[in-house]
């Protein structure tokens, strides 16, 4: 049995939803992210959050998967603060959506100053609404950089870090965000971020507390069974079972559980 | 919560898959090598070389290490972003700003 809580299913076919239950997964979130291309008008986005409110759940009900999601317009398309602006004034009219459990996955993609202003009002619309933060921290060679700075934002607006998720940690960033008191991701990807191997090693090394696990399976390179295959490598190293059950379902599930709207049955 | 593997279990479950993993990067450096054309200097082969050359160090926490060696390290946001995609690893000489 297992957690997902980060996976774009919109980008994932029915196969996936298949394989992803036979596997074990009983919830998924799923934040708001860039779709591969820019998207003209707020309208766009508009139909893009009816998809994850209100298909995306029922298609994943298909499989037994509870299907949960975060809203925002993603740090990719950040950098036309106008079009970024009129998505931010669209997002409260879905917040009474019971599967919508915050803001997300907001961040940094290239550590620009119009990045950090859409990430500032992305926060000051969480907070306003005391909602959660799912946070995407850059890629490759801007996430050292990105990580520090988002911190900061986040510290500098009075975010509270226990309602703070800081995803994509790998080696040089797991415990700067950890240290400040922030949840941490790992995102397990064949060939960028953390491999199974990787993550398992991470554990070892900085422990289970605040610290998740999710494939962030997307229409790039990616594998949406990457939670069941760092189930299983932790398995054959010999950790014990509760340790497995712990970084890949009760630690999703005791962050998550905060909005007061994620479900997820109770551990077989 | 530490490793519950011996040296013995860790060489024994993984050194093929590493020794081939070093394999391909052996045939990587050997394709650009042979390659035609200019780059000869490029930024992200060097960054490589560099690495496996920290890997050697008899340092631990190689992962973390190699990861800041590719890191940008400067603080300020940028002016704007100059493309969506990122690299890989910074131009050693630049890693301090640009």
């Amino acid at each position: 049995m297992y957690i997902d809580p980060h996976v774009h299913m919109v980008s994932r076919t029915t196969d996936d939803y298949q394989r992803m239950a036979l596997a074990g997964c009983v919830a998924i979130t799923e934040p708001a992210f860039w779709a591969g291309y820019d998207r003209s008008t707020a309208q766009g986005f508009h139909d893009y959050f009816r998809m994850l409110t209100d298909f995306e759940p029922r298609r994943a009900a298909q499989f037994g998967i509870r299907h949960h999601t975060w809203l925002c317009i993603n740090p990719k398309e950040s950098e036309d603060v106008g079009l970024a602006r009129e998505v931010l004034s669209i997002i409260p009219s879905f917040l009474e959506c019971k599967t919508v459990l915050g803001i997300g996955e907001i961040g940094l993609n290239k550590n620009s100053r119009n990045e950090m202003t859409v990430l500032e009002e992305h926060i000051a619309l969480a907070m306003k609404h005391g909602l959660l933060i799912l946070v995407h921290t850059p890629h490759l060679e801007d996430k050292l950089k990105g990580t520090m700075l988002i911190m900061d934002a986040l510290r500098n607006q009075g975010a509270d870090p226990g309602r703070v998720l800081i995803d994509h940690v790998e080696e040089h960033t797991v415990r700067a965000v950890l240290d400040r008191g922030f949840w941490a991701g790992m995102t397990l990807y064949p060939d960028t971020k953390c491999t199974p191997q990787r993550a398992a090693d991470i554990f070892e090394m900085h422990g289970t507390d605040r610290l998740w696990i999710n494939s962030a399976g997307d229409w790039g390179v990616s594998d949406p069974l990457a939670v069941p295959k760092c189930q299983d490598e932790l398995r054959r190293r010999g950790h014990l079972l509760e340790t497995i059950r712990k970084v890949s379902y009760d630690n999703p599930r005791t962050f998550l559980s905060q909005s007061g709207r994620f479900t997820a049955p109770e551990r077989a | 919560m530490g490793t519950p593997l011996t040296k013995q279990a860790v060489a024994d479950l993984y050194f093929l898959e590493h020794r081939a993993k070093v394999l391909d990067l052996a045939a990587f450096l050997d394709r650009f090598d042979r390659a035609m054309g200019p780059g000869n200097d490029d930024f992200r082969v060097h960054a490589l070389k560099a690495a496996v050359a920290l890997l050697l160090d008899g340092k631990p926490e190689r992962a973390r290490r190699v990861l800041e060696l590719w890191s940008d390290h400067s603080s300020e946001p940028i002016d704007r972003a100059p493309m969506k995609g990122a690299l890989g690893a910074m131009p050693l000489a630049a890693k301090d700003g640009r």
